[in-house]
């Protein structure tokens, strides 16, 4: 039978008088104020910024480093004109493990492309972060790297994003007006539909006969 | 009349820089052990904007424990209850009257001892002040009518007497080579030079006492790693049932005892406000050389000289609370039975010894 010996650790003598051990923690929680005193003070006076003094990150004023692939809060991605780029396909709504996503989708004018969505919301109160309706989408309308990672709100209302928050990064509830163009439920303006395809450009016309033709 | 003032002048004096260099601790604790941690510490209380690289936080700190309710718990001893940080602070504090922290300050024909109150046996009278803290702490255990605190206060009190012995028996061995118990004779004493260069300071003569009595004086603190008596995080000490300034007072009489240990760390094994080869007419160099000051840049330097090795010790402590983690309270007890006071005792003997080989008579 094969037999480990675990060898116990018993103090030496000179551990035992502590003293030696001692300094020997001292000398490391010394070097480290030292360092760290040295390092503050010449950080008042503009030098050595590339040497950090301490870990902490000032949150609120500094932000972490964020990696590309990190996934923080969602954005639909937009085309030229300003238009959404989703076309309604309902795959992200389909993936979503959370279900937190709501489409309503609606037809686009253009004959090249066939929906739109009228309504686009995101629940991030039910939201997991995986990054499914990233990796499903066939548009690339759906992206999760603005960087924004304090999403805390005072009721879960707030914490449901509607089209304007989710095509502009930059907006936060409660919203004033609405900045859209195309013709979107608003829910800022009790779920009615706002916008027109005039105002950004896309015709209206039916699509030509030739088209369908050739 | 003149002497009552000049009195009334110097117990302002150490009140003033005692009562600031512990409320001063508030900050370098949060800053020191910031620094050694490789953190920041508190940096956020402001005044108009400015931070000042968190001293505020003493002050909000101040402003919040005054703001608190004061919760004196029904079963609880309401009189006791009360004077038990009191007298806590109180006897940290009065220790501070036999210091001295300056030599004589010549002012026309008049002789200034700058310290608070000249005793013969200024040394047993500090410990005795130092010995009566244990009654706050055992008070407040007591009149809390909580067993925990009571517990608490066991564990402090006994903490106390055993770390006391050693910490008397450790400093019997300067009492024995300087022959007074006065202190400002003893910081006079360690004046001289051994072998031309050495300043004839405690830590030269002493240097097994110095180190017992920083580690019983440690202990006596009650701070890490010596703080079973409280030990915030786990076990809670005898002040349970304590809030806001009462609390704070207990807190504070820590800090207080901190700066108390380290100024009698100081008189005792640093040479007090002795500022190497100062003497009262001015320097002299054992190369030879001299530089002569007057009476006040004396005393100034030796003012000063005093209040670096203080704020020094304060720093050691400081760097040792963040540096160890606590004893266990058998490790604790027989750490100061079997180790410090056989340790203290030995020392005595060979002092005995070493004092009658060099002196020749005794």
């Amino acid at each position: 039978m094969a037999v480990k010996v675990v060898r116990r650790h018993t103090a030496t003598l000179w551990e035992k008088i502590y003293l030696p051990q001692i300094l020997s923690g001292l000398k490391i929680t010394s070097t480290h104020f030292f360092r760290n005193l040295f390092l503050h003070t010449a950080h008042l006076f503009g030098l050595f910024k590339d040497h950090r003094a301490a870990v902490t990150y000032q949150y609120p004023e500094e932000l972490r480093p964020i990696f590309s692939r990190h996934r923080s809060r969602h954005r639909l991605t937009l085309r030229d004109d300003g238009t959404p780029r989703c076309v309604g396909c309902m795959l992200c709504e389909t993936v979503c493990p959370a279900k937190c996503i709501t489409i309503v989708p609606d037809e686009h004018p253009d004959p090249h492309v066939e929906k739109y969505p009228i309504r686009f919301d995101i629940d991030l109160g039910v939201c997991v972060y995986c990054g499914y309706c990233v990796e499903v989408c066939p548009e690339d309308a759906i992206r999760m790297d603005t960087g924004i990672l304090d999403l805390a709100a005072y009721s879960r209302e707030a914490m449901r994003l509607d089209i304007h928050e989710l095509m502009d990064p930059e907006l936060r509830k409660p919203l004033d007006d609405c900045n859209l163009d195309f013709p979107h439920e608003c829910e800022i303006h009790g779920g009615e539909m706002k916008g027109d395809w005039e105002a950004v450009g896309v015709s209206t016309r039916a699509p030509a006969a030739s088209d369908q033709s050739s | 009349m003149n002497d009552l003032l000049i009195k009334l002048a110097l117990a302002s004096v150490v009140f003033f820089g005692v009562m600031n260099l512990a409320g001063l601790h508030a900050w370098v604790e949060r800053k020191q052990s910031a620094l050694i941690q490789d953190r920041i510490g508190a940096n956020r209380a402001s005044i108009l904007g400015f931070t000042f690289l968190g001293l505020f936080h003493g002050i909000a700190d101040a402003v919040k424990m005054f703001a608190k309710e004061d919760i004196i718990p029904d079963r609880a001893d309401k009189v006791l209850h009360t004077i038990a940080p009191f007298f806590s602070v109180f006897f940290a504090l009065v220790a501070f009257a036999a210091i001295p922290f300056g030599d004589r300050l010549i002012i026309g024909d008049r002789v200034i001892d700058l310290q608070v109150a000249k005793i013969d046996t200024a040394l047993l009278y500090v410990f005795a002040m130092l010995s009566l803290g244990v009654y706050g702490m055992i008070l407040a255990g007591f009149a809390s009518r909580n067993n925990y605190a009571i517990l608490g206060s066991l564990r402090a009190s006994a903490q106390m007497i055993s770390y006391e012995i050693a910490l008397g028996v450790a400093i019997i061995g300067v009492i024995m080579v300087y022959g007074t118990l006065d202190l400002g004779d003893l910081v006079r004493a360690q004046g001289g030079l051994i072998w031309g260069w050495i300043p004839h300071w405690g830590i030269v003569v002493q240097p097994v006492a110095f180190f017992i009595f920083l580690t019983a004086a440690l202990a006596e603190t009650k701070r890490a790693p010596f703080d079973l008596p409280e030990g915030e995080s786990e076990i809670i000490g005898y002040f349970v049932e304590y809030s806001g300034m009462k609390f704070g007072m207990f807190l504070l009489t820590d800090f207080i005892e901190t700066v108390m240990v380290a100024a009698l760390a100081t008189t005792l094994f640093l040479g007090g406000w002795q500022v190497p080869y100062l003497y009262p007419d001015g320097f002299h160099f054992p190369w030879g050389s001299e530089f002569l000051v007057s009476n006040w840049v004396y005393v100034s330097l030796g003012i000063s000289s005093f209040s670096i090795k203080v704020i020094a010790f304060c720093w050691v402590f400081m760097q040792i609370r963040w540096t160890l983690p606590r004893f266990r309270y058998d490790q604790l007890m027989s750490l100061g039975w079997k180790g410090l006071f056989p340790l203290a005792i030995l020392n005595i003997i060979v002092t005995a010894f070493c004092v009658l080989w060099f002196t020749g008579d005794a």
